[in-house]
């Protein structure tokens, strides 16, 4: 061997000479470790825009807050039913105006300080300061005058319709009722704050301060913040001074943002998660041959869906749009597409949307699709001019849109011509309604119908199609202010229908929930909010 | 060469910077979608709040040059994503990652290309030759995209020495420093081989050989040190290219570097991120770009006396 292959092979043999090194260390996967020590290891997609439950919007976001704070009721991951959480019972007067919250006495901020329900009130006051900016501050519209005080008609906090008689009482005032109140609740926006720490670190209003650091944050959650590393990793501990900390199975979370879902499944391979956020569509065949065991597929609160701007040409005619919807074989799609368990949409509330479902209305039928179509009068004399599908740039809405544009060509004889455009751009498209036909996806933040039609009323800033339906708005209306449950359920089934009938929107499948699960991981129950407290987890 | 970087720094430096800085501020400006736009709709009221609170509500020009103040005194911005950190804090802490990592496949990348490379040329038109150009070719053919999935499909989960993604242990530092390097193993191999090739009939080293100095002290002492300078030439942009991070290699690896904050904040419209990542990558860039001279300057006594004339 002479010098220059000497040179050449050093860097080669100093890896190997490394990897064998690491080789001969016996080698414990975190997973194992993780069984021993009651650490779980979770995959958990991005790194959260901050760990603020009145400013974060995203799913990632939510998984850790629901180990760091916890809120007046949680819900039970099986049925999704309200549970006592930081308030131990809670009256509602017969109305369904004034919801009292009666605190535990025993419930504790991490640094030992009493949860009281002024910290509750000062929680509310914060998050609809308008100066905050929080997104999510419509969550707690239902709240009297909630609304007027973040829109700065009312700058009084005190004629908001909260108040607390005393430490353990807190009373919140509807101005109207609202059903799933309880399930929204349980949402990371109504989440308490600790006021002593947000003032520490600014105003009640201000935004982005540093009380989200390790060292700084206090909850009130099973967990309390030990470290954070941007893109790294977000670690909690169990927190002695939770309420219920001698329930708390696990001793620790780490919370990895693994943002490529082939990394992530790669990851889980190797031993080094325990839960997966998501399971890339390609991989979903070989589990479910070879690793069953650790598939997940659960429903989800969620619907796929096309929006069609019903203020062009020729997508303003209904026939064109009921056509466009029958001559999409949905089944087709997500059996031999999508292949992940989804359900092809046959209305537009995913099933069992806090126990509402609707009847199958939507069908994939060529030949009534073709009629229609000749009653809008396009046919061989006055062919059916090109359109334009938008998606955001994804593998997976290409696809799908590709398979369309070919049913409406086959089935239709239609041009469809696709468009994919950089996710910010595409949002931008579609507010300011510079389409045709669009892609979109709605999950819903909260177990009832009313998220999934009171965004198409008119004026909605969801409703980015131009439609606009007075039967339907006053139906909405009118679901909003019974309690009960009958008459609402009857309301969103007429609404619904007028929705299907005018097709604004045209479904195509309602969401699964596809992920790895290790075996070791107990009480990880399957819900259609993907919410899985950890106080009921435990590795085995 | 104190006047000489004096003067790169006041006549070049400042004024591409400031250009940089201009054109970036207001191209960012034009692309469709806002940092607040998202799939669920904002109210106009929040909308208003948080372009009040981030100063976007301001005339375009009034922004700029508040932005350029700002920037002056150091001082970076908040992250309109990351609603709690600025700009200058999450450059700060993701840079030394990427530093790291750029390092080791900056050396790998130096070792392995100059030995393949010297490998090459000790034989031209031998069958080492053709074995170096083929792995040269193949490092530069083969995408860091395609190399690290390979690696982590071999090393960790055939064979199970390393983990497949993170950034904890010593032995995660081994497959993305590869996968980063291997395309520079073959640029660099490349780039030695041409230069070792056309010293090696150069008059001193006959003389050397004359000499009766060795064969081996003659290519790596003398021939290589002329040899080098396209490499070094390349290995500026380079470094600046390696030590700022790739967002393929850190992605697949998950990896928590800088690379993927310069693609993520253009996706997410978050304009001071965009801004803070363009600065510091100028920043970096024109910082190994005087190297390079000063670098080629101390191997080439013709280029020192060139440069000390300028200066």
């Amino acid at each position: 061997m002479n010098y220059a292959s000497r040179f050449f092979l050093l860097p080669v043999l100093c890896f190997f000479l490394i990897s064998f090194h690491i080789n001969c260390t016996s080698r414990t996967s975190p997973v194992d470790s993780g069984i021993k020590t009651g650490t779980l290891h979770f995959g958990n997609q991005t790194e959260p825009q901050d760990l603020d439950p009145q400013i974060v919007t995203g799913v990632p976001e939510f998984h850790i807050l629901e180990a760091l704070f916890e809120g007046l009721v949680i819900l039970d991951p099986r049925t999704l039913e309200p549970l006592p959480g930081a308030a131990r019972s809670w009256d509602i007067t017969s109305d369904g105006l004034i919801y009292t919250f009666h605190l535990r006495s025993s419930a504790r901020w991490s640094n030992g300080d009493p949860v009281k329900a002024s910290d509750f009130l000062f929680s509310f006051q914060r998050i609809l300061s308008p100066a905050l900016g929080a997104e999510y501050a419509y969550m707690l519209y239902g709240i009297k005058n909630a609304r007027e005080f973040n829109t700065s008609e009312i700058s009084d906090f005190s004629r908001v319709g909260v108040s607390a008689p005393d430490d353990t009482t807190l009373v919140i005032n509807l101005g109207k009722p609202v059903p799933y109140f309880l399930s929204l609740v349980a949402h990371h926006s109504w989440f308490p704050v600790h006021p002593a720490t947000i003032l520490k670190h600014g105003k009640i209003d201000t935004r982005g301060s540093a009380w989200t650091r390790p060292g700084n944050l206090i909850g009130n959650g099973p967990f309390k913040l030990t470290d954070w590393e941007v893109n790294r990793i977000i670690s909690v501990e169990k927190n002695p001074f939770y309420w219920d900390s001698s329930e708390i199975k696990l001793s620790k979370i780490h919370f990895f943002p693994l943002e490529n879902n082939m990394t992530e499944e790669r990851a889980f391979r190797t031993g080094q998660l325990h839960i997966t956020a998501n399971l890339p569509p390609q991989k979903i065949a070989w589990y479910r041959e070879n690793r069953p065991e650790v598939l997940r597929i659960d429903p989800y609160l969620g619907t796929y869906y096309y929006l069609v701007n019903v203020n062009k040409k020729p997508l303003d005619n209904v026939n064109v749009r009921r056509a466009l919807s029958l001559a999409i074989d949905r089944k087709s799609l997500t059996d031999n597409l999508l292949k992940g368990g989804q359900i092809p949409a046959v209305c537009f509330t995913p099933p069992n949307a806090g126990g509402y479902s609707f009847e199958p209305t939507v069908r994939f039928d060529t030949t009534e699709a073709r009629r229609l179509l000749a009653e809008a009068g396009y046919g061989p004399s006055n062919p059916f001019p090109s359109v334009t599908l938008l998606y955001n740039t994804s593998e997976s809405h290409h696809l799908i849109a590709q398979a369309v544009q070919q049913m409406w060509k086959k089935y239709l004889g239609i041009d469809v011509v696709l468009l994919n455009q950089e996710w910010k751009v595409y949002l931008s498209s579609t507010q300011e309604k510079n389409y045709d036909i669009a892609r979109m996806g709605w999950i819903s933040d909260y177990d009832d119908p009313n998220s999934f039609l009171d965004m198409w009323v008119t004026g909605g800033g969801n409703n980015r199609t131009g439609w606009s339906n007075s039967a339907y708005d006053s139906l909405i209306e009118l679901a909003s202010i019974t309690n009960n449950k009958e008459i609402r359920f009857g309301h969103f089934r007429k609404a619904e229908s007028i929705l299907l009938s005018e097709l604004p929107v045209i479904p195509v499948y309602f969401y699964t929930n596809v992920y790895l699960l290790h075996p070791s991981v107990k009480g990880w129950e399957p819900n259609l909010l993907n919410i899985h407290n950890y106080k009921f987890i435990s590795l085995e | 060469m104190i006047t000489f970087i004096t003067r790169r720094l006041f006549f070049q430096t400042v004024p591409s910077l400031f250009l940089i800085v201009t054109v970036a501020f207001f191209l960012i400006r034009l692309a469709p979608g806002g940092p607040f736009a998202s799939e669920k709709s904002i109210s106009p009221e929040v909308l208003k709040q948080l372009n009040t609170h981030y100063g976007l509500d301001k005339p375009i020009l009034v922004q700029y040059t508040d932005y350029l103040k700002n920037v002056v005194r150091g001082d970076l911005g908040p992250s309109f994503k990351y609603p709690g950190r600025n700009v200058t804090e999450l450059i700060a802490e993701a840079f030394p990652v990427s530093l790291e990592l750029g390092v080791y496949a900056l050396l790998f990348a130096i070792l392995a290309g100059i030995g393949a490379g010297l490998l090459a040329a000790s034989k031209p038109g031998g069958a080492r030759d053709y074995l170096s150009t083929i792995l040269s070719t193949s490092g530069i053919c083969i995408p860091s995209f395609v190399l690290g999935p390979l690696l982590v499909l071999l090393f960790g989960l055939k064979l199970g020495l390393v983990n497949v993604s993170g950034w904890s242990s010593a032995s995660d530092r081994i497959l993305p420093s590869l996968s980063l390097g291997m395309v520079y193993v073959a640029y660099i191999a490349r780039l030695t081989r041409g230069g070792l090739l056309e010293t090696m009939v150069q008059d001193y080293i006959r003389t050397a050989r004359a000499k009766g100095i060795p064969e081996s002290t003659v290519m790596i002492k003398h021939a290589l040190r002329g040899a080098l300078l396209p490499v070094v030439s390349f290995l500026g942009p380079a470094a600046a290219g390696l030590i700022t991070g790739s967002f393929v290699v850190e992605t697949i690896f998950s990896i928590p570097g800088l690379g993927r904050f310069f693609v993520t904040a253009a996706f997410n419209r978050d304009y001071t991120m965009i801004m803070g990542t363009v600065i510091f990558y100028a920043i970096v860039i024109i910082f190994f770009n005087t190297l390079v001279d000063i670098t080629q300057a101390l191997l080439d006594p013709r280029l020192r006396s060139k440069l000390n004339e300028k200066a």
